[in-house]
């Protein structure tokens, strides 16, 4: 039972990185726009957190790795929302723009330890059985990212500024012949989910990793993007798949930690390959697929005048 | 759509047609200049000569026969990766997963190696090379089957495969083929002089790899714009119920594009273990795959254009290089002006696409 709660425990926290950033990605696509930038976003903000972190409050750390990623998405969504570029290869652009410039910037900081943070998680709640480790004692951010997950579905299903995202992804040319700011909502809707990947990743280097190296992120990024074709573009179903793929990550250190023979380097591969799995296990219903998918997702759209 | 304007009268065929291809060659030479006036401004902010600095990228790299002989050695893979991704781009197909293809392709070539053992013939470095083809090809036929069978999305699948290729390299190195004599480090033995790939001239490092490349540019060329199979591929890629109509097959063409930017990318990884490195070690992938979509983007997805681009894309390398050991910069500096210049280089085509619209 303890074990299990520790596992669970652990996946949440896990999760809660693809949490943050799949739920921005997934309003981002919402709006009908991909971001493959996604990774780039993640490394920057983590990388921001992290110098920020050394010398400053935590909080001001995870606010500096949020601008730093709604810094980059802007970037990205002046080139795509506003030149109508390419959104694949912009996004391209801003994984290999960000991981390149993070393995720059971020080359003094590799062995700088970051001072010890108050740290809430299990250890001062371990002797409340199960409820203990399973509800209580995480950092904020897990709270948060639970929230934002409830407070987006009410806000995509619920609300008419919702009501406006969705129509700017599903059918960008009746949205603006109704009058409605389609490019607007597009480029806030990128910043959005630049400023939760940048969340993200400050969440990897300063509570997660607690360290900074090059690459830090390791895919996660791209595993936040597939995820939001696994949950359908759902907020609820993100979190889940968030917390499912947590687990998948865990699983490796706990099988080692219990002694389970299998090569680190083998086993490093699960996370990866349970993203392909799942992504032909959705897929392979294109039908299910394409009723959930935004109609005009990874489309330009320029208004005639 | 907006209707054609009545106003203006129509451009002559040929004078539309000069102007489309100056546009085409003005907005990667605008990035170029956009990428290293940002450099250069960086450089000063650190307190290095931006002269000095740029120079370690665009004079260094072509001062003499030993310089142009490494800027070859780096320009090769990129060039040979760039033109298999041009082609799949061309027929969008976005395979982004080129860096595991070449992985798979120097693994392949290095199992072939470790197999026929230290006595081989020189018919080694063929199989060698075969083998890292089809290396590159079957990491790249996974992408193309689980997009064909289950429609699962390539551009996630073929990058996940990257995350693979480079543990199951890890795997390798560190555990069954790591060197018994080789002090524990995670490496395979040092190849044996008949599977080197041979040099072009003796004393210096580059190699008949380069000889590859050129001949799978002309080959590309010659695909692209003289077979009916290559005409498929591109319509498909441009107007997809056009190629649809005709009854040009899509899969067949997702299965092309694959099969053909896995397999040089694997020729590419298969050329790098048996030629400048010599053994496979962890350090094989420096990026290449990754770097090789924006040459291929620079070049224009043309092949001719590719060469050029290849080029200027391995000074980057060697001027990171230069740029580390010189100026005490972090080698790091590479990336950053990769990601700079497909930046510039789509906001440039942006801008110049509103302005024919005008």
């Amino acid at each position: 039972m303890e074990a299990f709660a520790l596992m669970l425990s652990s996946s949440i926290n896990g999760g809660t990185v693809l949490a943050l950033a799949a739920l921005g990605l997934l309003v981002n696509e919402r709006a009908g726009v991909v971001n493959l930038g996604a990774e780039g976003m993640m490394l920057i903000g983590g990388l921001a957190a992290y110098a920020t972190a050394l010398h400053h409050p935590s909080g001001l750390a995870f606010a500096a790795g949020a601008g730093a990623g709604a810094v980059l998405a802007a970037l990205f969504g002046l080139l795509v929302v506003a030149l109508g570029t390419n959104q694949y290869a912009t996004g391209l652009a801003l994984t290999l723009f960000g991981s390149g410039f993070t393995a720059f910037a971020g080359e003094g900081l590799v062995d700088k330890q970051l001072p010890d943070l108050p740290r809430p998680m299990i250890p001062a709640l371990a002797d409340v059985p199960f409820l203990g480790h399973v509800l209580l004692g995480y950092h904020p951010l897990i709270y948060f990212a639970a929230a934002l997950a409830a407070g987006l579905a009410w806000f995509l299903f619920r609300s008419r500024p919702g009501l406006v995202l969705r129509a700017a992804g599903e059918s960008p040319s009746s949205a603006h012949a109704l009058g409605l700011p389609v490019l607007r909502v597009r480029f806030a809707a990128v910043v959005f989910a630049g400023a939760l990947c940048g969340l993200a990743g400050a969440y990897v280097s300063i509570v997660y990793a607690h360290l900074w190296v090059e690459g830090l992120t390791a895919g996660k990024g791209w595993i936040a993007l597939a995820l939001t074709t696994f949950a359908t573009w759902r907020p609820a179903r993100v979190l889940l798949g968030a917390y499912l793929f947590g687990g998948v990550t865990m699983l490796q250190f706990h099988l080692q930690g219990r002694g389970v023979d299998i090569e680190s380097h083998l086993l490093g591969m699960s996370p990866y390959v349970a993203t392909i799995l799942v992504l032909v296990l959705i897929s392979r219903n294109r039908a299910w697929v394409r009723v959930n998918m935004p109609a005009s997702l990874g489309k330009a759209f320029r208004p005639d005048n | 759509m907006a209707a054609p304007s009545v106003s203006s009268p129509p451009s002559s065929g040929a004078s539309r047609l000069l102007s489309a291809r100056a546009a085409a060659l003005l907005s990667p030479l605008a990035a170029l200049v956009i990428t290293v006036a940002i450099g250069a401004a960086l450089f000063a902010a650190l307190g290095k000569p931006p002269a000095r600095a740029l120079a370690m990228f665009f004079v260094e790299p072509l001062r003499d026969g030993r310089a142009l002989s490494e800027l070859l050695i780096k320009a090769t893979p990129l060039a040979m990766i760039a033109l298999g991704l041009a082609i799949a781009f061309r027929a969008n197909v976005w395979n982004i997963g080129a860096e595991g293809q070449f992985i798979l392709g120097a693994i392949a070539a290095t199992g072939v190696v470790l197999f026929a053992g230290p006595g081989a013939g020189r018919w080694v470095v063929v199989a060698l090379l075969v083998a890292g083809v089809a290396g590159g090809m079957i990491w790249a036929a996974i992408v193309a089957w689980l997009r064909d069978r289950f429609s699962a999305n390539e551009i996630l699948v073929s990058l996940m495969l990257v995350y693979v290729a480079e543990l199951l390299l890890g795997y390798l190195v560190y555990g069954p083929w790591k060197d018994p004599e080789g002090f524990n480090f995670p490496q395979t033995i040092t190849f044996a002089e008949a599977t080197a790939i041979p040099r072009l001239v003796t004393g210096y490092r580059a190699n008949w790899g380069s000889v590859v490349a050129l001949a799978s540019t002309a080959c590309a060329w010659l695909f692209l714009y003289r077979t009916y199979a290559g005409f498929q591929l591109e319509v498909g890629g441009i107007a997809p119920r056009a190629a649809a109509y005709a009854g040009f097959s899509p899969r067949r063409a997702l299965w092309t594009a694959l099969m053909i930017s896995g397999g040089l990318a694997g020729l590419a990884g298969a050329l790098e273990v048996a030629g400048p490195l010599g053994q496979l070690t962890p350090h094989l992938p420096v990026g290449y795959g990754f770097a090789a979509i924006i040459v291929a983007f620079v070049g224009r997805l043309h092949p001719i254009g590719i060469v050029f681009s290849s080029v200027l894309m391995s000074m980057f390398y060697i001027g990171g290089e230069l740029s580390q050991s010189r100026l005490g910069l972090p080698k790091a500096l590479t990336g950053v002006f990769q990601g700079l210049l497909l930046f510039a280089l789509l906001a440039c085509d942006a801008l110049v696409e509103r302005r024919k619209r005008r």
